[in-house]
Formats: C-alpha cells, structure tokens, sequence
C-alpha cells in the first residue's frame, strides 16, 4: 500500500506534450479511475507511474519517496495491460507465480499464494491449462491474479476490461470494486467508459488535451461539471449547450425566439461581461402537457422509447437538443418541455469554464 | 394434410460421375506426377537398386552383379567410414552450436529497430549468397600457413604460425569458421524475426512483474521463441551434416582422408573410385539419416501448425 504522488508530471514525445503537467495525489487504498478521450495521456500518465515510460519532468513519489529513477521491476507496482499480456507458453499456474519466481520467492511461499489466489479468483480447475485455451475474461481474471499475488502497493489496470464482451465485462467489473475494497490496495485505473469510471471509482480524474479537467467523486463530477468538456463528456446522451444572449426580460437561447426568465439565472451570469453559454442535461428536461412555470415552449421534433425512459429531441432555434423523460404522464403531444431550474449550469463560453450553476455560484 | 414430403433423396443439383471427376484430377495432376516419378521416384529407386550390386558406371562391361546387402555391411564394417561419420559429427557439432549461441545472441541484440539495421542485416547475408566452393576457397587463402593473412594477423600479436590445414583438428576448426561466417546469419535473421514477434507487452509485463533481463531472456524469450530456432536449429544440422563443397575446396579432405565427411566419401567413391554400387549405399544411409532429422522438422511443423 502507498501513496502516489504526481508533481508538475509531463511526459513529451518530442515535440508531442502526451502529459502536461500533471499534478495528483492517490491515498492509500484509493481507486482513482483516470477517464478521458483516446489521446488524451492517460494511459501515458499511467506507464510514467509504472515505469515503463520516462518522464520528462516533474516527480513521481510512492509515500513521499521519489521514484523517478527507479525502474518497472524496483518499484513495487502491479499492472494488467489492455491485451492480453500473460505468458503463453506457461501454464495459468505459471503465469500468476511467475512475479514470484523472478523475485525469488521460497517455494513454500509461492505455493501458499497460488492457493490463495486461485481461491479469490475461482481458478482451481484452469492452474493447469494454458492461456491460449481460455476466453479473453478469464484471461484478464489470470493477469489480475498475476497483479496481486505479491501484495503490490499499487495496483495499476490500463483498460483491463475493454477487451471482453459486455456481459463478463459487467460481472468482472463487480467483482473488482470488491476485490480492491478488500485488498485495499492504492489502485489506479484508467478507462475511456464513463460507466466504468463511474461505477468504481472512489474519485475520477478527468483528463483531456494532455492535461487535467477536473478531479472529483464521481456523483460531483456528473452533478457539478467545472468546465464544458466535463459536462458534455460526462453523461450520455451528452449534456445540451446553449449560447446565452441578454435581451429584455431575460435571456434568448441560442438563435431562437425562446426567452429563459431572468429569475432562474444566477447573478454572477446576469451581471456577466462575457458570453455565456448554458448547459442542461437531458435528464433535467421533461415532457409536459401544460406549460410549466421554468418551461420552453418548443417543438419536440422526435420521441422514442428506451424500456421505460422516453428519449426525445426539440429544436432550440437550428440547433436540436435532447432530452430524457422519465415516468412522465406526458403524452408527449404537448409542446412543452419543462426545465428543471437546479439542473441548469452557466459556462464562460471562452474559456469553457463554470461560472456558476443554479444557485451556487462558483 | 395438403403437406407432403417429398421422400426421395434427390440432390437439387444431379451428381456428375464419379469416374469422370476422378478422370479430371489425374488430368490435372499427371504432368506433376511425371515430373516428380521422374526426377524423385526414379532416382531413388535406382539409387536403392544400385546399392544391392556390385558394378561400376565407369566400367560397364563389367558384370551387374546383385550382392543383396553386401555392400553395408562392408561399408558399416569399415573403420575408416566410422572416422568419417565421426568427423562429420563433430563438425555438426562445432558448427551448429557456435552457430546457435552466436546467432541468438547477435539476433537478440538486433531486435531493436536503430538506423542503418537494414544495411547490416544486407550486409550479413551476402555469405550467405557464396557459393560454399567460393567459401572454402577464401578461406584457404585466408588460412595458407605462409602468406594467408590469419597467420599474419596471428604474428603481428605476437602468436606463432598454425599450419591450419594440414592437421585435422585446426582444419576442422578451420572449416566451422568458415560454414560459420557463411550460415550464422541464417541463425540471426530467424531469430530476430522470432524475438521481434514477441509483443512488447510481453516483456513490459515481465518488467512489471520484477523479472531480471537475464531472467526474461531464459523464461520468456527463448522459449517463446523456441518453435522457430528449433527449426533453425533442425535445418542447419541437415545442412552441415550434408557438407561437402566447403570441405572440397578448403582442405580436399586431407591431410590424408582425415577432414572428408561422409558426403566426401561417398563423392569419392562415386567419382574418383567409381564404385558405383558401395557408394549408392553409403548415399542410402545418409539418405536415412536425413530422412530421420527431416522428420523431426516435418513433425514439429505439423505440430505448430495445430497449435495455432
């Protein structure tokens, strides 16, 4: 178990910055889920905490000792890769001792440890088949096993799940939320599924650009984006954006006729300088029959069934919005879409920054 | 009940005859078959049918005479034959490992893409392109005692002349340099393409996993690897086992006999002495003992095969 400490952490590939200036601190026993688009350096941060990338400045630091010099196999991590990286000439029982071979285990020890883990992960009848014979899940289950059969005090997963099919996928992932509660081991893990960021993770780094956006609890990340990319990156379908425009009475929405009443817009966005741009999730717009008191009037130009949510789109001006309707009475005739006020997050549209959300000002 | 089923088994499509397809492929097969009776099957039986008569193709007046196994057990009798399959041995031997143990090793160090890898790698197959005779031919110059530039090289550091080719162990030595120079490349070029096909997750993983290089390299890389230098390995034991152009031109198979290998002897006795039918023996018996190592390789890709 360790802290890990990420100071001023860049990572360049010539003139290529992969990781700028990256700044974190992991607890002990935390599960941090680095999320972000393809490209966005967090698979590179990761191998920079592995080791098995040099970085190019900044400092590395496992419970306050700098790492930086150190190399894969001296610091004390663990890793599952995203393809299959078990040994394939060794039998299963092989390839989960061999970290403990090549440490140079006793014997005894590593026998000890096999059961052990062959306990957790259910592996007792694979030991001795080969991993050329076993399905791409119980592959990654093998290099879970492998990680932590010798108690690393971190334990890193790059995309472990991305290769298997939806439904072990969901089981797998389940299975180790507990696993690292358990261990407790300080896990860091890195995905570009918002559903699997979201599911395990005690906080979220959201990463885009090489840098950084915003590192929060998950429930915080969704509920109060600090940026427009965290807000359209996070949810799905993505949050709705409208550029604001002061007019009397309020404020227009987009290029439409709709008028938001100036009562539900915070201050700091009233009284504002530059231009302002709104974000409303689709779960916060609803279908109803009669105007509501913070309702648009628009057209809702398409609705469909999901199971027992109703996904619709209207048009704000040329732009189409989406919206999630859940257990609405609405007949969905209506041409009416209420708001909900608290739902409402204002963003400076220059820099993509929250200038503040409905009633919180930031 | 309006459903009915029609109960005769009548293909959609009527079945041509049988003999008319089987016609078809002898058709198409028959001009390989003739090449292959002609240019294999023939010369083989011959050589088998040779080696149960005495005669000699220089003497054809003289009597084809059938002597069943005659010619074996003389040729396994004959303890001059032994020293050559002896020598041969330990030329296999001495070749095949340092060529192993260099090829691995240098192809391990080349698996790493750097510039200017493509111009050694050209550089290193040009041997390769030789002809052995053209090979064993430099290399003699190379070796003479007086005026080859090995001993010259060998005086400037201060060591003494070596006759090398006329004592039999420097002369074999001698003539593994020189199937070393040329084949060891074979070894590299295989054995990079094996390690380079190994991911590198493999080996990130491993590093991750605490392993030393030395420890990788033993229980990763090499028998990740093994199926292709096996075969490496099974091809150059054909290879030199079959030596005999290298030998015919660096030492002409003295002093005495003593660097002939079984292929040179049976040349001898083909060409030279014109037994025909002993030396269509002795080529059978080596026939079978390549045939045996052929087998090995055939099996082992049979095997790979199935594992993928």
């Amino acid at each position: 178990m360790a802290k890990v400490e990420l100071k001023n952490l860049s990572v360049e590939f010539g003139a290529f910055k992969a990781v700028n200036n990256v700044n974190l601190t992991v607890n002990d026993g935390e599960f941090v889920v680095y999320l972000g688009p393809s490209g966005c350096g967090k698979t590179t941060t990761l191998r920079a905490v592995a080791g098995l990338q040099t970085a190019t400045s900044g400092d590395i630091l496992f419970d306050g000792q700098r790492i930086n010099d150190q190399t894969a196999s001296e610091r004390n991590i663990a890793m599952v890769f995203q393809f299959v990286s078990l040994y394939p000439h060794l039998s299963i029982a092989e390839n989960i001792v061999f970290p403990l071979k090549a440490r140079g285990f006793k014997r005894a020890e590593i026998a000890r440890k096999l059961d052990w883990v062959a306990e957790i992960f259910k592996l007792g009848d694979e030991l001795k088949r080969f991993p050329g014979a076993l399905p791409p899940g119980t592959k990654q289950k093998v290099a879970l096993a492998r990680a932590v059969v010798r108690d690393p005090a971190v334990l890193l997963l790059d995309e472990p799940l991305s290769a298997i099919d939806e439904q072990f996928r969901e089981e797998m992932r389940w299975e180790l939320g507990h696993l690292q509660r358990e261990l407790g081991v300080t896990t860091i893990y890195v995905t570009h599924d918002q559903r699997e960021a979201m599911s395990l993770a005690d906080r979220i780094v959201l990463m885009n650009d090489s840098q950084i956006v915003q590192v929060d609890e998950p429930h915080n990340l969704f509920f109060n984006p600090n940026s427009i990319f965290s807000g359209q990156f996070i949810g799905s379908p993505s949050m709705n954006l409208m550029d604001l425009k002061p007019v009397s009475g309020g404020f227009r929405l987009g290029d439409s006729s709709i008028v938001l009443p100036e009562k539900i817009v915070p201050d700091v966005v009233r009284n504002s300088a530059i231009p302002v741009r709104m974000g409303v999730r689709p779960r916060d717009v609803k279908l109803v029959d009669e105007p509501p008191e913070f309702g648009i009037e628009v057209a809702v130009e398409d609705v469909f069934s999901v199971g027992r949510e109703r996904y619709f789109s209207f048009r704000v001006g040329d732009e189409i919005a989406q919206g999630i309707d859940v257990r609405s009475t609405s007949t969905g005739q209506g041409r009416n879409v209420a708001i909900r006020p608290e739902g409402l997050v204002f963003f400076d549209s220059q820099t993509g920054n929250r200038i503040a959300s409905k009633g919180t000002d930031v | 009940m309006t459903l009915t089923l029609n109960q005769t088994n009548k293909p959609l499509v009527p079945l041509k005859k049988k003999s008319s397809g089987r016609l078809m492929i002898l058709g198409f097969l028959s001009p390989t078959l003739a090449i292959l009776l002609f240019m294999v099957a023939y010369p083989i039986f011959s050589l088998i049918w040779n080696s149960v008569h005495q005669f000699s193709a220089l003497n054809l007046n003289q009597e084809f005479k059938y002597v069943g196994l005659e010619n074996y057990t003389y040729l396994l009798s004959d303890a001059d034959l032994w020293q050559r399959f002896i020598f041969t041995g330990k030329f296999v031997f001495v070749c095949v490992s340092i060529q192993m143990i260099i090829g691995i090793f240098v192809g391990y160090r080349l698996q790493r893409s750097f510039r200017g890898r493509d111009l050694i790698f050209t550089l290193l197959m040009m041997p390769m392109m030789l002809s052995p005779v053209v090979v064993g031919f430099l290399w003699r110059y190379m070796l003479n005692s007086e005026w080859g530039i090995v001993n010259y090289l060998m005086s400037l550091v201060g060591l003494g002349q070596v006759n090398w080719l006329s004592q039999t162990t420097p002369a074999l030595f001698a003539a593994a340099a020189a199937d070393t120079w040329m084949w060891t490349p074979f070894i590299i070029l295989l054995a990079t393409a094996a390690f380079r096909g190994i991911p590198d997750t493999i080996y990130e993983a491993a590093e991750v996993d605490g392993a030393s290089p030395a420890y990788v390299f033993f229980r990763v890389t090499l028998p990740m690897s093994a199926p292709v230098l096996f075969i490496a390995l099974i091809l150059r034991l054909i290879d030199s086992f079959k030596q005999y152009d290298l030998f015919f031109a660096l030492t002409g198979g003295g002093p005495g006999s003593s660097t002939e290998t079984v292929s040179f002897a049976v040349a001898k006795r083909a060409f030279n002495y014109f037994y025909t039918g002993e030396a269509s023996a002795l080529a059978v018996i080596l026939l079978f003992i390549i045939i045996g190592l052929s087998m090995i390789l055939v099996r082992h890709l049979n095997n790979m095969g199935e594992k993928n």
